[in-house]
């Protein structure tokens, strides 16, 4: 949007800023730019709901700063080795697992009710029913069976073997005491008569250091402490969440001090949070933290040009991903060498990698067939030009800039790259999914610590009129050996013996380059210098999963 | 036409609206699940199948609208899928801020503008100068308007919010301020050439010499004869931008992070909450043709000869 187009003119003039309003260290306010849709934990998935959702209720499980799994409302994560994971086979005679979870003594909900294991039990009898809407519904597939064995101990049978069993994701109690009979009364109305949602502030939905007190619609929401909380106190008495879409204005409430910090899961581009802090120096204390959003650039192999993949190591080559970093993004971003981020505990570090190379570049399009021709851009021996499609999400400032960078960097190597932006919504919904690009394809994939790419990399994951156009293998890459690697990766519960896995499968990924990377785009967390305990994760679990231990000096 | 045929006229037009709203809505690239898939890496295909089926997006377009359209007859405007509420509740918070803000907004520019434009139709010297202003006015953005006042009256001085709304017992006005004149300073621009323009037409008719001749003031012949008969475009003007008034204005409200009207329709468009959108675009419309009849009725009674 246009207005965008101030943030220079208001970080120069922040110059002239006095010292922000002081508030009060009873309360905090926090800007974010995204409202959630809904409070629901389980109906649709968004940034700006587990940020609000992580100061008001605890998952069983979550990866921590250092992405490491940890129980947060569970005893013990189950292992083969403490006994609460159980091979067994299912009934039908697939290997399974039998888990069994405690919950850890004295939870209870906002409104002191106890939090039992009747609430992980109607979560799950909520998630296996498919009329209630919930989002990702694999894992309530995979969870064939569910048993309370006690008023804090469940026992779940799942018809898989996958070594990440352990993660509970997005399952975790739902207050049964009042919302079972919502969903009962009518269960493909749950979504839309759910307390989360109708009654948001009604204390006994909430399981965090925080409940909602006060929700405005698409403008903020308000949380007051929890008295029924049973972990370490919260410092501050209120926590407000804001909603500034707009970053220029963010930045603006920041400066006037109506906002006291902004929240790097949903705040700042990274360049522009490096602006804020040479020019406020001193008001503020600016943390970036390396995330799981990798930007990458899609082939499309279908596409005879891209097929030959010393073109696209030569595209990769001619790209000088350092020297964009360093201009465009304050050197923030960390760059790329394949799908796996380099703080991930299965990253290789010797994978091959692709430093600027134009050298190099120009030998590969030389050996492929690409002679220079007379307006400077490459000719094979039928005399067509090497032009290639570049695309984007239209509107992304941040992305059209790399891509006018990167056609210009291309241009030196001999290759035109013809640029065809497309709103957000038809690049996903129409060009992507349906393979419509017919050279590059500039976006970026989020995932979870270990996440395995199966539905980016596999073969089966190639979106087709045949198959309905699932599967997000966008550029359609064929690989024997990944696919085998896809298999086995998950199914492998020994992390040592997964090692080589992730290794062979980052280095076939390095070589063939279905995708070109780019960088892992970092968070730009900005807090007060009078807040600490702020930990930035860089993953999807947000840093307010652990706001209790936010002090102000 | 009589003032029940136009109010019919209105609600077929209304109801042939819908109808292309829905269709538009429902004919753009993508729908909420494939948004869902990009936001959510876990989101298989079976899921999207699920979810497609459970809110009804599996059925045709036609038969979508027949549902909408029969549940609009029996009062029921459906549910926001984008912020989990019943349209209507949804609505009225948004259009009470909208029409604050360009209630206000439009007030201050008409005054302003209708102001400004009489002056410099009494004293010519002040023309260029009124008109220099009016083209400044309509050639500032009011983004980068809104931004240097933000600078100077937020960041710097500290005087008023950079943006948001009132919350609990907070006073309303100092978040109006700046939103407020940042819409009034463009609008302003349009009420001020087109008074300027129209004051100097009627200033230079016949009954205006007959009223000087008799010995009227200036004053008195510029309110009290002139500006009567200079209203009626300002009026057609006021009309068309009544629309404005519950349509939101989506750049400043987002600059200034006001919930309101604009605000609210962008995001339903972009997010494809059809139920949403086809509301807030449907009451745009009724309240712009509510606007135009009331212009008409408006300009028969300063001039008799529309009649």
């Amino acid at each position: 949007m246009a207005v965008r187009g101030g943030a220079g003119l208001l970080a120069v003039l922040a110059l002239l800023a006095g010292p922000a309003t002081a508030q009060p260290r009873e309360t905090l306010t926090i800007g974010i730019t995204q409202y959630p849709s809904t409070l629901h934990p389980n109906i649709e998935n968004m940034a700006a709901k587990s940020y609000v959702l992580g100061f008001t209720r605890r998952p069983l499980t979550a990866y921590d700063p250092n992405w490491a799994l940890v129980c947060l409302q569970c005893e013990t994560l189950p292992s083969i080795e403490n006994g609460l994971a159980v091979r067994e086979a299912t009934p039908d005679g697939r290997p399974g697992l039998r888990l069994t979870y405690r919950l850890r003594e004295g939870l209870k909900w906002g409104d002191g009710t106890p939090i039992t294991a009747e609430d992980l039990l109607f979560a799950w009898q909520a998630g296996r029913e498919d009329a209630t809407g919930f989002g990702p519904a694999e894992f309530y597939r995979s969870a064939y069976e569910l048993r309370v064995i006690d008023p804090r101990t469940i026992e779940m049978r799942l018809d898989r073997v996958t070594f990440d069993f352990a993660s509970m994701g997005d399952f975790q109690p739902l207050p049964a005491h009042l919302e079972r009979a919502v969903w009962q009364a009518d269960p493909r109305a749950y979504r839309t008569r759910t307390l989360y949602d109708t009654a948001p502030t009604n204390p006994g939905l909430w399981s965090g250091p925080y409940r909602v007190s006060g929700v405005q619609p698409g403008a903020g929401i308000t949380l007051a402490r929890n008295p029924a909380w049973s972990g370490l106190a919260p410092q501050f008495r209120e926590i407000r969440i804001r909603t500034v879409e707009n970053t220029t204005a963010l930045e603006a409430q920041l400066l006037s001090g109506q906002i006291d910090m902004i929240a790097g899961e949903l705040g700042l581009p990274v360049e522009q949070a490096a602006a804020l802090e040479r020019r406020a120096r001193g008001r503020f204390h600016v943390e970036y933290r390396p995330g799981l959003i990798y930007e990458h650039m899609d082939t499309n192999l279908d596409n005879p040009v891209l097929a030959d993949r010393r073109v696209r190591q030569a595209l990769l080559l001619a790209t000088d991903r350092a020297r964009i970093v360093a201009q465009l993004f304050d050197g923030r971003q960390t760059v790329a060498h394949g799908p796996v981020n380099p703080l991930d505990r299965m990253a290789d570090p010797a994978i091959r990698q692709y430093p600027y190379d134009p050298a190099r570049a120009a030998a590969l399009l030389e050996e492929a067939g690409w002679r220079p021709g007379p307006d400077g851009i490459r000719r094979n021996e039928q005399g067509a030009r090497l032009v290639l499609d570049l695309m984007t999400t239209a509107g992304n400032r941040s992305r059209e800039q790399v891509q006018q960078v990167v056609a210009a960097m291309w241009r030196q190597a001999g290759i035109e790259a013809r640029i065809r932006n497309e709103p957000p919504r038809v690049f996903f919904a129409e060009t992507l999914s349906r393979r419509r690009h017919q050279g590059l394809a500039m976006y970026a994939w989020i995932s979870a610590p270990e996440a395995v790419p199966r539905s980016s990399l596999h073969s089966d994951e190639i979106p087709s009129a045949a198959r309905n156009f699932s599967g997000q293998n966008y550029p359609g890459f064929r690989n024997a050996e990944m696919d085998r690697l896809l298999e086995a990766l998950p199914t492998t519960l020994d992390a040592e013996a997964r090692r080589p896995l992730w290794a062979r499968l980052q280095a076939i990924y390095a070589e063939e380059l279905p995708s070109l990377p780019l960088w892992f785009r970092q968070d730009a967390h900005v807090w007060p210098l009078w807040l600490e305990g702020v930990r930035p994760t860089g993953h999807l679990n947000p840093t307010s999963l652990w706001a209790e231990e936010w002090r102000s000096r | 036409m009589s003032i029940p045929a136009r109010l019919l006229q209105m609600l077929l037009t209304l109801a042939a609206l819908s109808l292309v709203f829905y269709l538009l809505l429902g004919l753009m690239p993508g729908d909420p699940i494939d948004l869902a898939l990009t936001a959510d890496p876990r989101l298989t295909a079976a899921d999207a199948e699920r979810l497609r089926a459970l809110h009804g997006l599996d059925r045709p377009l036609w038969a979508r609208y027949l549902s909408w359209a029969g549940a609009v007859l029996r009062g029921d405007f459906g549910y926001s899928r984008l912020f989990a509420r019943p349209v209507l509740a949804l609505i009225g918070p948004a259009l009470l801020s909208s029409l604050a803000l360009l209630g206000l907004a439009l007030g201050l520019a008409v005054l302003a503008g209708v102001g400004l434009g009489v002056l410099a139709a009494l004293r010519p010297r002040l023309g260029p100068a009124v008109q220099g202003l009016a083209a400044l006015a309509q050639a500032m953005p009011g983004f980068w308007l809104g931004i240097l006042l933000i600078i100077l009256f937020a960041v710097t001085l500290g005087w008023l919010p950079a943006g948001g709304a009132a919350e609990g017992g907070e006073p309303r006005w100092p978040f109006l301020v700046l939103p407020v004149a940042t819409l009034a300073f463009g609008h302003m621009a349009a009420y001020a050439r087109h008074a300027l323009s129209a004051m100097r037409g009627a200033m230079a008719d016949p009954w205006i010499r007959t009223a000087r001749a008799r010995g009227a003031s200036e004053g008195r012949v510029a309110l009290r004869h002139a500006l009567p008969n200079a209203a009626v475009p300002l009026i057609t003007l006021l009309g068309l931008d009544a629309g404005s008034l519950v349509s939101g204005a989506v750049i400043t409200e987002t600059l200034f992070a006001r919930p309101g009207m604009g605000k609210l329709i962008f995001d339903a468009v972009m997010g494809n909450d059809y139920n949403l959108a086809l509301v807030a675009l449907l009451l745009v419309a009724g309240v712009t043709m509510l606007g135009n009849l009331a212009a008409d009725l408006g300009q028969r009674a300063l001039d008799p000869r529309l009649a």
